[in-house]
């Protein structure tokens, strides 16, 4: 008779030691991508495939190699990952709490607040780009998800790009807002790190950090790095305007700010 | 060229007079008027260049100087025409006098503007004779080495450091690419000034300074003779800055700007009225020393949307195209702004871009379109994005598009590495190559859904730009009708360095290069 007992050991994934799946359980498969500067040749081949087991890839593989004009050469590089990780000890910080569409957020704001929400928001700093406050502010929203305008009870004003932070704050203060939100899209040489820090900087030198709700927002924006400078929130790729809603709904509930 | 959307020439020319006449009312605004810039885009092509012992450019501290005075109505072609009458020096010393705090030009005693006019011809013939020369080199350059052909692959830098640049530049011309980028810092367009020199620290882009042309022009140069390609440069004569960079561009040589100052308006908040002026100073320039000039069409897409906001693009070119003729620019060097944008997940939206495309070829068919990758809906998914990537650059080449910016698959992730820009020549090269001639042998259903989607697209853009006609374009502007942005008469930046011009008034460019100087 035939054994199955391998075929159900292999397909028990072990969540304390997670790695990578290509075509089989635990086999590791990674592909990766990279250039390094020197021309193209075995040598420059072999330098991949060794920097590859460096990065802990057992059997590492380049399977295409290019020169890209300048004496650096590009790589396309599989191998197996030797790493685990243990995936039931990850803990994330998130911003809590549910989030609610828009017609529960509109429900929320006449049960719970009774009043209109104000949000200010911006692309603060050097920052040319309104896509990420758009998405969220801008009636129309992005991919299907309404903006903060098209929200019944919310007061949404969207300042557009290049806003100084001074600006940003002080329009918040005459429109009497409960939250500011500020848009990071360019993070080159992180230049979002030094304009977010002067942006919790100024709320404080201003008195009111205690009083509005400060959230940022971008690709390179999480939760946890927008605490850690300072903010009540963060919200990263795959946010949208009932996120950022939904969180502010009920911290002005639960701070009592209603 | 027979029609292959079937598009009524009657509506084309109805939408196009249109734009004409808007254009036309525009030009009676910006002949009465100047800015700042506009001012020190005439002392840079006086040959007055450098900083002063605060390092402030030489320009800024004589419009500064002359505004402050109140001069600046009269133009400063007089102020240093008139200085040079009474003191016998040249431009640039007369500038490096006002820099140290020695001379004041309006406490000069004043001649006649006959006299000030006379004393700058020859400095100003002298700049048109660099520019021509510039011209020339081109000229001898693409009858000579020779260039890419259309679709021009086009790419961009942005590492910061010009240096940095360089070699990014002349790697992507050696992999294929035709038109180089130097993406500018963020926020420069901004500054009401040209920084100075050579630079190696930007965000997201890199200073647009003389200097900094020279060294990429140079670069350029030395790769496009290696690999036997005219290799172009391309650059930003946009913001508050506008005409003073399409100066430097055209004493440097560049060969594609971005200009558009609805873009401006819209997308940068500058006050619509100083940079219609400057638009119109930077385009006879951009047509005189034969630049292409980009207009920002594209960008509406960004912020509305591709499908329902397609005849806002089409009513823009239009009248980009119409100011474009008022600064005596050929159609050739006209390369009015479209992009790819419409949701990936749209049924059959290849269709509506296709027919996009193929509508702005037929409506402007000698100019030098210049056509815009996806970037709304690249996700960080760089295996998608490759692909959308590839279905523009088929679109392009079925509808023959002349510049074509290359998506990135990073797109929306960061400034492109040096092996994102070799993919990207590749995909395009690829579909060039293998779908040339099938915008020859592929034509379109009567009255099927590409016909449809472009008569409907033309004929709401000529309904625009009626309707535009009478409410005026400022007010249009003020309404929120392009890209969903609205934007006041007196708001934004660079109002205050708006002003009315005195009956003495003369720029002494405008008529030379309209005129074709030789």
């Amino acid at each position: 008779m035939m054994s199955h007992q391998n075929t159900t050991a292999t397909s028990q994934v072990d969540i304390t030691r997670v790695k990578p799946y290509g075509d089989t359980l635990n086999d590791g498969m990674v592909q990766m991508s990279f250039t390094l500067p020197v021309p193209a040749g075995e040598e420059a081949a072999e330098a991949a495939r060794i920097l590859a087991k460096k990065m802990g890839l057992d059997e590492p593989s380049v399977v295409y190699q290019r020169d890209l004009g300048i004496g650096y050469s590009y790589f396309i590089v599989y191998g197996k990952c030797q790493h685990t990780v243990d995936y039931s000890s990850i803990k994330v910080t998130k911003v809590e709490g549910d989030v609610m569409d828009r017609l529960e957020c509109e429900k929320f704001i006449e049960e719970n607040i009774k009043r209109t929400v104000t949000m200010v928001g911006a692309s603060t700093g050097t920052d040319a780009h309104t896509v990420g406050i758009d998405a969220i502010m801008n009636m129309k929203g992005f991919n299907g998800h309404f903006g903060l305008e098209r929200y019944q009870g919310i007061n949404a004003i969207n300042m557009g790009s290049q806003v100084p932070n001074e600006e940003l704050i002080a329009r918040a203060i005459e429109e009497k807002a409960d939250a500011i939100l500020v848009s990071q899209t360019v993070t080159q040489k992180d230049v979002h790190i030094a304009n977010l820090t002067n942006m919790v900087e100024l709320c404080e030198a201003e008195g009111v950090r205690d009083k509005i709700l400060l959230l940022c927002g971008g690709p390179r924006i999480s939760h946890e790095l927008a605490q850690e400078l300072g903010f009540d929130a963060g919200f990263g790729t795959d946010s949208y305007a009932e996120n950022v809603a939904s969180y502010v709904l009920t911290e002005l509930v639960e701070r009592k700010r209603v | 060229m027979t029609s292959k959307l079937n598009l009524d020439p009657k509506v084309i020319d109805s939408a196009r007079s249109s734009a004409k006449r808007i254009a036309e009312s525009m030009q009676e605004f910006i002949d009465r008027h100047t800015t700042v810039s506009t001012e020190r885009t005439i002392l840079r092509l006086l040959g007055i260049d450098g900083v002063d012992d605060v390092d402030r450019p030489l320009p800024n501290v004589i419009v500064d100087a002359i505004k402050e005075a109140g001069g600046l109505p009269r133009g400063v072609a007089y102020w240093i025409g008139n200085a040079i009458v009474q003191t016998g020096k040249s431009p640039q010393d007369i500038a490096e006098a006002v820099g140290r705090g020695e001379l004041d030009l309006t406490k000069l005693e004043q001649g006649s503007a006959e006299d000030a006019a006379k004393a700058v011809e020859p400095y100003v013939d002298e700049s048109l004779g660099i520019i021509r020369a510039q011209t020339a080199k081109r000229n001898e350059y693409l009858a000579t080495i020779g260039e890419g052909r259309r679709p021009y692959l086009y790419v961009i830098v942005a590492t910061g450091n010009i240096y940095e640049d360089v070699i990014q530049a002349q790697a992507a011309a050696r992999q294929g690419a035709d038109i180089i980028a130097v993406i500018r810092t963020t926020a420069q367009s901004l500054l009401d000034y040209v920084p100075y020199g050579a630079t190696t620290e930007g965000f997201g882009g890199t200073y647009a300074t003389q200097e900094n042309f020279r060294i990429m022009r140079k670069a350029l140069d030395e790769v496009g003779e290696e690999v036997g390609r005219y290799i172009r440069l391309c650059n930003y004569s946009s913001g508050l800055c506008m005409a003073e960079i399409a100066a430097m561009g055209a004493l440097e040589r560049l060969d594609v700007m971005l200009n558009d100052a609805l873009y401006g308006i819209l997308f940068r908040d500058i006050n619509m009225q100083r940079t219609i002026v400057d638009q119109y100073f930077s385009r006879v320039i951009i047509g005189y020393c034969g630049i292409i000039f980009n207009s920002g069409e594209d960008n509406y897409l960004t912020t509305d949307d591709a499908v329902e906001a397609a005849h806002t693009v089409l009513a823009s070119q239009l009248m980009n195209e119409q100011f474009a003729v008022l600064a005596n620019i050929p159609e050739e060097q006209m390369g009015l702004g479209h992009a790819f944008e419409i949701d990936p997940e749209t049924e059959n939206g290849f269709l509506l871009e296709l027919s996009q495309a193929q509508m702005a070829k037929e409506i402007f068919p000698n100019a030098s379109l210049k056509y815009m990758p996806p970037t709304k809906f690249m996700t960080g998914n760089i295996f998608r994005g490759h692909i959308q990537d590839a279905l523009f650059n088929l679109v392009a080449v079925w509808t023959g598009q002349s510049l074509q910016l290359l998506g990135m698959l990073t797109e929306a992730l960061h400034t492109p590495h040096l092996h994102d820009r070799m993919l990207s020549i590749e995909n395009a090269k690829y579909i060039f190559n293998n779908a040339r001639d099938i915008g020859e042998e592929v034509e379109f259903k009567k009255d099927g859904m590409i016909q449809k989607r472009a008569q409907k697209v033309l004929k709401d853009a000529e309904e625009l730009l009626a309707q535009i006609e009478k409410d005026g374009l400022f007010p249009t502007i003020e309404a929120g009708k392009f890209a969903a942005v609205k934007r006041p008469f007196n708001g934004g930046k660079g109002l205050d360095g708006v002003c009315k011009r005195d009956e003495l008034y003369f720029n002494p460019f405008i008529g030379k290069m309209l005129g074709g100087a030789k």
